[in-house]
Parts: structure tokens; sequence; C-alpha cells
């Protein structure tokens, strides 16, 4: 399961716009680059991120192979109530890297 | 045969094939490459992201990225769109397209009258000196672009270097 990392602030008053960052540790391999052989080394990405706030999605990210390793995004959303943020990574194969925070929300 | 010739003549061909062969070998995985990338290939891609012929207006999208990247793998960029993101007008969908990247489409963001605001940063791959286009599409269905030129002086390892 690949590292991830998430900025989410605390506490929050209700109606904020909210700065979310997150980062996860990822290859991005874009299938054009050849090893020492010559042999193609075959793509790895990850190709879809979302964002989710108490249930309903409130952000969402196509990657291709020109995002850069360690995929880094930041976005906003606003504070609407206390509750979960739940992020998910999705890579080409289908596995999902889950990874969540709580905010309150005043 | 070889063995009847002058020295010098079995010398100087033998350099010559040895020639032909190491450029056999410099020329072979680079042909192999799919890495090509033209200002063609991002109108293509652009085309089906966003319909035939769409009317893009310029303006609205603000794109901020390094005037010089020094290396292409991890370039910071910068988005936002000036729109009051309110339920009935917000924007829909932003689009990211490189017109020397091996592949045109680069990044989408998916935004919503609940993200408050219209402003993005990621950090992407840069193959070459160019300028990166961003379309941004409203909730009426409205297109408006903007971009930023960033040159590169290393390249992202899209390619075997």
């Amino acid at each position: 399961m690949p590292a991830t990392r998430i900025v989410v602030p605390a506490k929050a008053n209700k109606g904020d716009v909210i700065e979310i960052k997150t980062l996860i540790n990822h290859v991005m391999e874009t299938g054009f680059r050849h090893d020492n052989f010559g042999k193609p080394i075959p793509r790895d990405i990850i190709t879809r991120f979302t964002c989710t706030y108490a249930g309903e999605e409130v952000f969402r990210m196509d990657l291709f192979t020109g995002v850069a390793a360690n995929p880094f995004v930041a976005f906003t959303t606003i504070a609407t109530e206390t509750g979960d943020l739940v992020f998910e990574w999705t890579d080409q194969h289908g596995a999902v890297t889950r990874a969540q925070a709580h905010i309150i929300v005043t | 045969m070889q063995q009847s010739l002058p020295q010098d003549q079995a010398a100087k061909l033998s350099r010559r094939s040895l020639l032909a062969g190491s450029l056999c070998l410099l020329v072979l995985p680079l042909s192999g490459d799919p890495a090509e990338a033209t200002p063609e290939g991002m109108a293509e891609a652009m085309a089906q992201a966003l319909g035939r012929d769409p009317s893009i207006k310029p303006g609205r999208v603000k794109v901020e990225l390094p005037e010089l990247a020094e290396n292409g793998n991890s370039v910071p960029l910068k988005i936002s769109v000036e729109s009051p993101m309110s339920a009935a007008d917000h924007v829909k969908m932003i689009y990211v397209f490189s017109e020397q990247n091996p592949v045109a489409n680069v990044v989408r963001f998916h935004l919503g009258p609940r993200s408050g605001a219209a402003r993005v940063r990621t950090t992407i791959r840069l193959a070459a000196t160019q300028r990166i286009t961003v379309v941004a599409q409203m909730s009426d269905g409205s297109l408006w672009s903007g971009g930023a030129n960033v040159v590169v002086t290393q390249a992202a390892c899209f390619d075997g270097t």
C-alpha cells in the first residue's frame, strides 16, 4: 500500500472555503522509458483520484502520464458539516488506496 | 579473400563495417519510441475531449508555471478560473493539454459548486520547452482557455535517457 500524506484543517467555520492537499508515493511510470538492456519499462500510473466529503463526491482528478511521480494535488471545498473526508487513488489495474481525515465544522 | 587483401585495405574495411554496425545499434532502440508529440496531437486530444471545432474563448483561466523549469520531471502548476462557483454558475471541468509531451492529455480536474473556488495545484512532467494550454468548461457549457509558456532545460525522462 503506497504511503499517503494529507493536509486538512482540523476545524473550520461553516461556509469557509478550505484548501486540502494530498500526496501519494507512486512512481507514475510513463511506459516510454527503457531499462539498461533496452527493454521497455511497462506503464504503471494512477489514473483517478477522488475526494468525498460526508459521503458526497466533492473533487475528482483524472491522471495521465504527464503527472509527476508522487502525485500531489491541492484543491478547495466548502466546509459544510462535521464529518469524514475520504480520499481514494485508483491505479490502472483498479487497485485502490484509501485514506481519510476528519474535520470539525462549527 | 580477406587474407589476400593488403594489410591497410583490410583495416579500412573492418573499420567501415564496425562504424556501420555501431550506427545500427544506436538507431535501433530510438526508432521504437512511441513518443511523438506535436501541436496536431494536442488538437486531436482537445477534439476528443471537447468535441470537433469547439468554440473556446480566451480568458477567465489563469495558469501559473515557472518561466524556467530546470528539471521537467516535476514542475509546479497552479490554475485558477474566474467563476462565482454557485449552483447556477460554476466550473465543471479543467483540462490541461501539452503540445510537446508524448501524451497530450496531462491532467483533468472535476469541480462543482461544492468546490467553493476554482483553484487547483499539482506537479506535472514536461518533455520539452512548450506552451501549456488549460481549458475550463463551465456549467453552461461554455469553454474558456488560458496558458503559460515554460522553458525546460532538462526534459522529463519520457524516453530512455
